[in-house]
């Protein structure tokens, strides 16, 4: 190894404390100034860290962003969302191909450029979108890609190629982004003007079991999409015997056509952390982790310096507000794993490790971040919890139905003019969040993205909560126009792209999915075809170990529930001894090859001299 | 268990199954000689709920037996219709993820893979595709020979590599339909594995991956481990003592609605 790429790698590990639990945060420096971690650097960190090689490979294959062969210097990762899809994805990579004169995958010889495509880095409501060094860059056409590019050949700070920026926080000297929040509709938790420390503030006047009374009373449920109630989370997670407790906010934000964190990251800071702050009250913590995902790198600095501030200001760290209360909060970067959005791979992941779910139970409050209780939520969730301490649990009840209290963020995307970010109280119907987003036309809607469903018009007069329409966040509209299965595929692609890889079902049986989907899409799918999905996706739902197997099967169950007549005009009934979807003639193909020769038993055509 | 802790009960199909706290369903049902069908799960390693095949339902809800704790009074549905058939489902998905060519293969006829087709019921060819992965041999090594062909991901060498020989030979490479095992270093000859570590005995490996290399076929065919019992007769002649094949996991039985 040369000893510039040796110092490199041990300042790195130094860096991180030669801890091996800190390892994503190593191999995120060693990928970013070596281009790749080979062979003989994880051998190096390896040998730093107390690990072994294997091990190392382990966590390097497992996320998408880390490379054993040497990415560009300039690294373009194309958002492949199904909304960049429809908005020119693939002219997108043309441009590139014939620019850079590498295919999709690969890097330019003289190792300036790679070419990748990723899935949704949650710009939705301005694709197509692309990440390049994980600077951002929106609503992109050819000849505007075509100008960075050409750019890019001798500038090699791609902030420096971002020449307006957007909206909001977002032009701030921390970030510079050109990422616009397209803040649609307000409310008065969460996008509307709010007070700043005066749940903080009342919180921590209060007994940890008083603020989690009222966490209860305020009747919170989370935001991430499994919509648990967050003061009993928190109870399980105090109540549990430990020397030490964690705190863990979830800004993993990878469900496709989400990105309504981003806008919290960007815009409600410091009332996130205030919401951790009040969490490790409530439970007894001391230690904070906001997991931020890869694609939200550039607003890593920005959160970074509101910590610092926080800080100075007596907000995190020791004594808070001069009580006997210390509490900090480190930021774990993710490197490109939708799974690590679930809560138990998330702390597997924040451990150094595969972000692999953990076996339940222990469940994480009794048994997360290296064994000890933790409570790990959303961002929005953790916004909520000062505007409920500073107004009282009855003003919060004010807002939503029953089972649903507060308000919600809602990602509006695809085929409507107004798409955003959306706070509505929840019981709104879906119809009403449509019209003011400017859909009108939608045939279809992705309520929650791709492990949530696809509903018809018959259902877009329901309503968002958790008893009639839940969402993490995601509504994705369709117009007419759009290939229902093509979509569908879409989201089998990305959970077979996803899947850890650790239970057979979801391993296994996603890409059998995926094939049956396929056959029916190309037009030889007979109505067997159609109750094997079911079938097979009734075991993948069964017999999954975590969320995302449970889930998976999702878009094509719900897309054959709710647009029977999709699939019915695809597959062909089978006549008598005749199957139509099989093709002799395809069958063969194979052995004709090897035999080189056709048969003339069923090829009718070899006779009369045809083909 | 060295004190005597308090024993409970819980329903396995309706039959009271004593089980004492710290105990999973599987634990439990292993002691009282019911067999749960598993694959990852071999006594003396840690269990990790990947194979799936050990799924039960309980109060409704499916979980793996190997990994759930035994708590008083559950009521555990194993051998019903709907979970028999859950269960093949899931080793007919190991059979077609990858290249499986039982005839000539030296694991035939000890492979727990093929055992449990057999047990389950599973003789003909199903409507899952056969992915056909390219997956390379390593026979780098003197004594041992790795046919990732044939790998079903259980994570055994693994767990008994690290937790046995304390050596880390194995690890998980990949996610997703492309993980695979990997080994510690650049081929299974530059590790530290050794034909006496407990990872390349007999016992680890359920199918003929690992594979001892000058040793092959040392049974003849009718004298091979499934030849003579169904896969989990062990732990069933513990209830029942019996030598007859034709016992209650004989193949292609119809299971209990
Ligand atoms: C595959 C998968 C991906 C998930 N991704 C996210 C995510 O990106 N953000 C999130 O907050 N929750 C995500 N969740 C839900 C988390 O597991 C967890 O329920 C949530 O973070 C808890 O926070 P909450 O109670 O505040 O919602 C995901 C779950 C699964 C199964
Ligand atoms: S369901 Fe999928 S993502 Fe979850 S553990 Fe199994 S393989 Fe991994
Ligand atoms: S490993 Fe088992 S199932 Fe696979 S080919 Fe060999 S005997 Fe057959
Ligand atoms: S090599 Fe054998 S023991 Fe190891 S994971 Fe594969 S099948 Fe299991």
């Amino acid at each position: 190894m040369q000893p510039a790429n040796e110092k490199i790698i041990r300042k790195a590990c130094l860096r991180a404390n030669n801890d091996k639990a800190r390892m994503l945060d190593i191999l995120h420096e060693v990928q970013d100034q070596l281009q790749c971690i080979d062979s003989e650097a994880m051998e190096l960190i390896a040998e730093l860290i107390g690990s072994y090689r294997v091990e190392v490979e382990g966590v390097v294959t497992f996320y998408a962003f880390f490379s054993q062969e040497p990415k560009g210097a300039i690294t373009i990762r194309l958002c492949d969302d199904i909304i960049d899809r429809h908005e020119g994805f693939k002219d997108l990579v043309e441009t590139a191909e014939e620019f850079l004169g590498i295919q999709l995958g690969q890097t330019t010889e003289d190792g300036r450029f790679s070419l990748d495509s990723t899935p949704c880095i949650g710009m939705c409501d301005q694709a197509p979108a692309a990440l390049i060094n994980y600077q951002v860059f929106t609503r992109l056409t050819p000849s505007k890609f075509r100008t960075l590019l050409r750019k890019l050949r001798t500038e090699s700070d791609a902030t420096k190629l971002v020449t307006r920026y957007g909206d909001g926080n977002n032009s701030h000297h921390l970030i510079r982004s050109m990422v616009n929040n397209y803040i649609r509709q307000t409310d008065k938790v969460l996008l509307g003007k709010i007070p700043k420390e005066a749940g903080l503030e009342n919180a921590l006047s209060l007994a940890p079991a008083a603020v989690r009374a009222i966490l209860r009373d305020a009747g919170l449920r989370g935001r991430g999409g499994a919509g648990f109630p967050t003061g009993k989370k928190w109870e399980f997670a105090a109540q549990t015997a430990a020397t030490r407790r964690y705190i863990i906010c979830n800004a993993d934000e990878g469900e496709p056509g989400t990105f309504k964190d981003r806008v919290l990251l960007t815009e409600r800071a410091h009332l996130l952390f205030e919401g951790m702050t009040i969490a490790a009250h409530a439970v007894g913590a001391e230690h904070g982790i906001l997991y931020l995902r890869a694609e939200y790198r550039y607003l890593h600095r920005y959160l970074e310096d509101i910590l610092k501030r926080r800080r100075k200001r007596g907000l995190l760290g020791s004594n808070i507000l001069g009580k006997d209360f210390h509490f900090d909060i480190r930021i774990q970067l993710g490197a490109g794993a939708y799974i690590c959005g679930e809560e138990s791979s998330l702390i597997s992941s924040c451990e150094g490790r595969r972000g692999e779910p953990k076996n339940r139970p222990p469940f994480p409050v009794q048994a997360g971040y290296f064994g000890f209780p933790t409570v790990v939520n959303n961002v929005e969730t953790l916004c909520c919890v000062p505007r409920i301490l500073a107004e009282g649990s009855r003003w919060f009840c004010g807002f939503g139905t029953q089972q649903s209290t507060g308000t919600k963020l809602l990602s509006v995307c695809g085929d409507c003019t107004q798409p955003g970010t959306y706070e509505v109280e929840f019981g709104t119907p879906l119809v009403d969040v449509l019209q003011n987003a400017g859909s009108k036309q939608a045939s279809a809607v992705n309520i929650g993205g791709a492990s949530g469903q696809m509903i018809n018009r018959d259902e877009f007069k329901r309503r968002i909560c958790f008893e009639d329409l839940p969402t993490a966040g995601a509504v994705i509209t369709f117009a007419s126009h759009r290939n229902i299965l093509d979509i569908t595929s879409y989201y089998m692609d990305f959970f077979i792209e996803e899947s850890c890889g650790y239970c057979t079902p979801c391993r296994v049986g996603n890409v059998f999915m995926q094939q049956a989907l396929d056959k029916i899409r190309n037009g030889l799918g007979e109505p067997s075809d159609l109750d094997y999905l079911k079938e097979l996706g009734k075991t993948i739902i069964a017999t999954s170990r975590c969320g995302l197997g449970h889930t998976s099967p999702n878009p094509v169950l719900s897309t054959m529930a709710n647009f029977p007549l999709v699939y019915a005009a695809m597959v062909k009934a089978n006549g008598v001894g005749l199957q139509a979807g099989f093709n002799i003639q395809d069958a063969l193909d194979e052995a004709r090859i090897i035999a080189k020769r056709r048969s003339l038993i069923y090829d009718p055509a070899y006779e009369t001299g045809g083909k | 268990m060295t004190t005597k802790a308090k024993t409970f009960t819980i329903y396995v199909d309706g039959e009271a199954v004593q089980a004492v706290p710290g105990q999973t369903i599987m634990d439990a049902c292993d002691e009282a000689g019911g067999y749960i069908p598993r694959l990852c799960d071999v006594e003396g390693l840690v269990p990790q709920g990947s194979c799936r095949i050990c799924t039960v339902k309980v109060n409704g809800r499916t979980v793996a037996a190997c990994t759930q704790p035994a708590e008083p009074d559950l009521q555990v549905e194993h051998e019903t219709r709907e979970i028999h058939s859950y269960r093949k489902d899931l080793v007919r998905m190991l059979f077609h993820e990858g290249n499986h060519l039982c005839p000539i293969c030296e694991a035939s006829g000890r492979c727990e893979l093929q055992a449990m087709a057999y047990r389950l019921g599973i003789s003909q060819a199903t409507k899952y595709p056969y992915l056909q992965p390219v997956r390379p041999v390593d026979a780098s090594h003197p004594d041992i020979a790795l046919d990732n062909n044939r790998c079903i991901l259980c994570g055994r060498c693994i767990r008994a590599s690290r937790d046995v020989d304390g050596k880390n030979v194995f690890e998980y490479i990949g996610r997703g339909i492309d993980k695979h095992i990997g080994v510690n270093g650049a081929n299974l000859a530059a590790t530290d594995a050794d034909i006496d570590d407990y990872a390349m005995s007999l016992d680890v490996c359920p199918v003929g991956c690992i594979i001892r290399k000058k040793e092959g076929f040392f049974n003849p065919v009718g004298d091979r481990q499934f030849d003579r019992h169904p896969i989990g007769w062990e732990i069933e002649s513990k209830r029942i003592p019996t030598t007859d094949i034709s016992g209650p996991a004989g193949s292609d039985q119809e299971v209990k609605p």
